[in-house]
C-alpha cells in the first residue's frame, strides 16, 4: 500500500492529466496549422491561440501549488542519473509550459498581428513591431515545439518504464488512480 | 515506501516493447500531422515558392504584390452598413486608415505598365482595439476557383514546357473568362482611378443575429481614363507611384465602400464566378486617402494584410482562399522579416 504522501495530490494530478491533454493537443495544432493551406487552417490557428493562454494560465497555478505541495520523493534505490533526468526534465517542462505560450504571444505582438482569443476579446501586444524580434521568436517557437514533443516522448517512455518494469511506484504516484491500492499486482 | 518488484526477462522485454511501439507511435503520428509523410501536400511554403518569378526570390520582400507604396487616410462610415453587421467600423463615424497600393507580381522591381492587376492592401482600426484588414484586386473576379487551382497556375506560369498553359486551361476553363478580362480591360494610369474589389466572400452578422454573405468593392470617384498600355510604358517605370503621389498632395482621394449581399445560391465559395448585377447592394462609407508614403519607411511596409484579420461582425464563408491567403501570406510574412537586412531601407532603426 503506497502512503498518501507518496503520491501527488488530487489537485496536482487532476492538473497533469488537463494539461497534458492541452499540450499533445496543442503540439499536434500546432505542426498542423503550418503545415496546411485549407480551410482548417484558420479553424486551428483559432484554438491554437486561446488554447495556449489557458496552458499559461494552468502553469502558473501549477507551479504556485508545486512550490506549495512539493513532489513526492523519488524511490530511494533509483540511480543517480536517473534521479537527475527526472529533476531535470521537471524543470523543463516548467520552462516551456510557461515560456511557450509566451514566445507565441511576443512572436505574434512583434508581427503586429491582432492576438483573437475568441470573438472581440483580444490581448494586448507584449512586444512592439519588429522584424528581428519576430525572426528570434518564430524560430524559438517552432523548434521549442520539437523539443517540448521529444521531452513528452520521453517522459512517456520513462512513465511507461517505471510502470511496467521497475514497478516502483513512480507511476503511480500521478496515476489518475491507484493502481496499488491493498495488493501486489499478479506475477 | 514502494519496493521495486521482481519482473521476468520476458515480460521486462514485452515491456520495453510495448513502449517502443507507444513512443514510436506517438512520434510517427506527429511526423504525419506535420506533412512529413503526404509530400503532395500543398503547405504554405510549397505555394510561396511557387510564387518566386524569374528574377528571382525577392530577399526582404512581399512574396507576391512586391512592389507597392503606402498611404494613410480615413474610413468615414455612413452608418447602413450597421444594418449587415455589428462590427463598429460600420456605426457612423471617422476611422483611421492605413494602406498599400500595389501590383501583383512578385518582382519588386516590375515596371509599372506590365502588371496587368493591381491591387489595395487596407487596413482600418476601430476604438474597440479592432481591425479589419483586407487586400483587394481591380479584376472583376479571381482567375482561378480554388487554391489548389491557383497553385497549378504559379507552376503552370513558370514552367518551361511550352504547353504547360495549355494543360493548365483545359484542366481549369475558368481562366479563360480572366485571359478575356486580362486582354480587353482598359488600363488606367493611376491607382486612383481603379474599383478594388474583395472577390472572396464573407459572411457578415447584424445585431439580431441574422448572417450575410457579402463581397465588397471600393469604387474610385475619379473618373477611369483608359490609357494604352504602350503610351503608360512611356510614362516610366514607376508612373504609378508618382502619380499617386502627386495626385494625393493635390488633394485627397476617395472611394465608396460598397458592400454586395449574395442571392440564395449565389457561389459564395468561388471568387472566379461573379455574382450577377442586380444584386443588392449597400454604399456603407467612403475612404479617403490622405497621405502617400513610400514603402521603406512607410507605415504599411510591416503590415500584413492578411485577409481573416477581421472585427467580430465579420467573419471567413466557404470560400477557401482566405485561408489559404492567411496561411501562405504568413509564410511571407516571416520570410521576408527574416530577411530584413536585404529590405532596403532608407533609415535604419526607424522603428524599434
Amino acid at each position: 500500500m503506497i502512503e498518501r504522501h507518496q503520491r501527488f495530490n488530487p489537485l496536482q494530478r487532476l492538473l497533469h492529466w488537463l494539461m497534458a491533454a492541452c499540450i499533445l493537443a496543442m503540439l499536434f495544432i500546432g505542426v498542423g496549422m503550418v503545415s496546411t493551406i485549407m480551410p482548417k487552417y484558420l479553424t486551428l490557428v483559432s484554438i491554437h491561440k486561446p488554447l495556449g493562454i489557458a496552458i499559461l494560465v494552468l502553469a502558473l497555478v501549477r507551479l504556485a501549488i508545486r512550490l506549495r505541495y512539493g513532489a513526492p520523493a523519488l524511490p530511494v534505490d533509483l540511480p543517480e542519473p536517473m534521479k537527475l533526468a527526472a529533476q531535470l526534465s521537471h524543470y523543463a517542462f516548467y520552462v516551456l509550459m510557461i515560456f511557450m505560450p509566451l514566445i507565441g504571444w511576443g512572436m505574434l505582438s512583434a508581427a503586429a498581428y491582432p492576438i483573437v482569443l475568441f470573438g472581440g476579446v483580444h490581448l494586448p501586444p507584449i512586444l512592439p513591431q519588429s522584424d528581428s524580434l519576430h525572426t528570434l521568436l518564430w524560430n524559438a517557437h517552432f523548434y521549442l515545439a520539437f523539443v517540448f514533443f521529444a521531452l513528452i516522448l520521453l517522459h512517456v517512455a520513462a512513465a511507461l518504464f517505471h510502470a511496467l518494469v521497475r514497478r516502483d511506484g513512480v507511476f503511480d504516484a500521478m496515476a489518475p488512480v491507484s493502481s496499488h491500492d491493498g495488493a501486489a499486482p499478479a506475477q | 515506501m514502494a519496493q521495486p518488484r521482481q519482473s521476468s526477462m520476458g515480460s521486462i522485454f514485452g515491456s520495453l516493447v510495448l513502449i517502443a511501439v507507444i513512443i514510436g507511435g506517438g512520434a510517427a503520428a506527429f511526423a504525419y500531422t506535420a506533412g512529413w509523410f503526404t509530400p503532395q501536400r500543398l503547405t504554405p511554403d510549397k505555394m510561396v515558392d511557387a510564387l518566386t518569378p524569374p528574377t528571382g526570390v525577392p530577399l526582404g520582400h512581399r512574396r507576391n504584390h512586391a512592389k507597392g507604396i503606402c498611404f494613410t487616410g480615413m474610413f468615414e462610415a455612413n452608418g447602413a452598413g450597421s444594418a449587415l453587421s455589428y462590427a463598429q467600423v460600420f456605426t457612423r463615424g471617422q476611422y483611421p486608415a492605413l494602406g498599400r497600393f500595389n501590383l501583383a507580381t512578385a518582382d519588386p522591381n516590375a515596371p509599372d505598365a506590365t502588371v496587368r492587376v493591381r491591387g489595395m492592401g487596407l487596413e482600418i482600426s476601430t476604438p474597440d482595439g479592432q481591425e479589419w484588414r483586407s487586400a483587394m484586386i481591380d479584376p472583376p473576379f479571381f482567375p482561378v476557383s480554388t487554391p489548389q487551382a491557383f497553385y497549378e497556375l504559379l507552376l503552370a506560369s513558370a514552367s518551361k514546357d511550352p504547353n504547360a498553359m495549355k494543360t493548365f486551361a483545359a484542366a481549369y476553363p475558368e481562366i479563360a473568362a480572366f485571359g478575356a478580362w486580362a486582354k480587353s480591360a482598359p488600363w488606367t494610369g493611376s491607382y486612383a482611378e481603379e474599383r478594388f474589389n474583395s472577390l472572396n466572400s464573407f459572411i457578415l452578422t447584424d445585431n439580431s443575429g441574422a448572417e450575410h454573405a457579402v463581397r465588397w468593392s471600393l469604387l474610385p470617384t475619379a473618373q477611369p481614363v483608359s490609357v494604352s498600355p504602350d503610351d503608360l510604358a512611356k510614362r516610366g517605370p514607376d508612373f504609378l507611384e508618382q502619380e499617386i503621389t502627386e495626385r494625393v498632395r493635390g488633394g485627397p482621394q476617395r472611394w465608396t465602400l460598397a458592400v454586395t449581399i449574395a442571392n440564395p445560391g449565389d457561389p459564395t465559395a468561388d471568387p472566379s464566378k461573379a455574382w450577377p448585377e442586380d444584386r443588392r447592394t449597400i454604399e456603407v462609407g467612403t475612404l479617403t486617402v490622405q497621405q502617400i508614403q513610400a514603402e521603406r519607411d512607410g507605415p504599411c511596409r510591416d503590415v500584413n494584410f492578411d485577409p481573416t484579420v477581421l472585427p467580430s461582425g465579420i467573419r471567413t464563408s466557404d470560400d477557401p482562399f482566405p485561408a489559404a491567403r492567411s496561411s501562405a501570406y504568413a509564410k511571407s510574412y516571416d520570410r521576408r522579416t527574416a530577411e530584413s537586412s536585404h529590405y532596403p531601407r532608407t533609415a535604419t532603426n526607424a522603428k524599434p
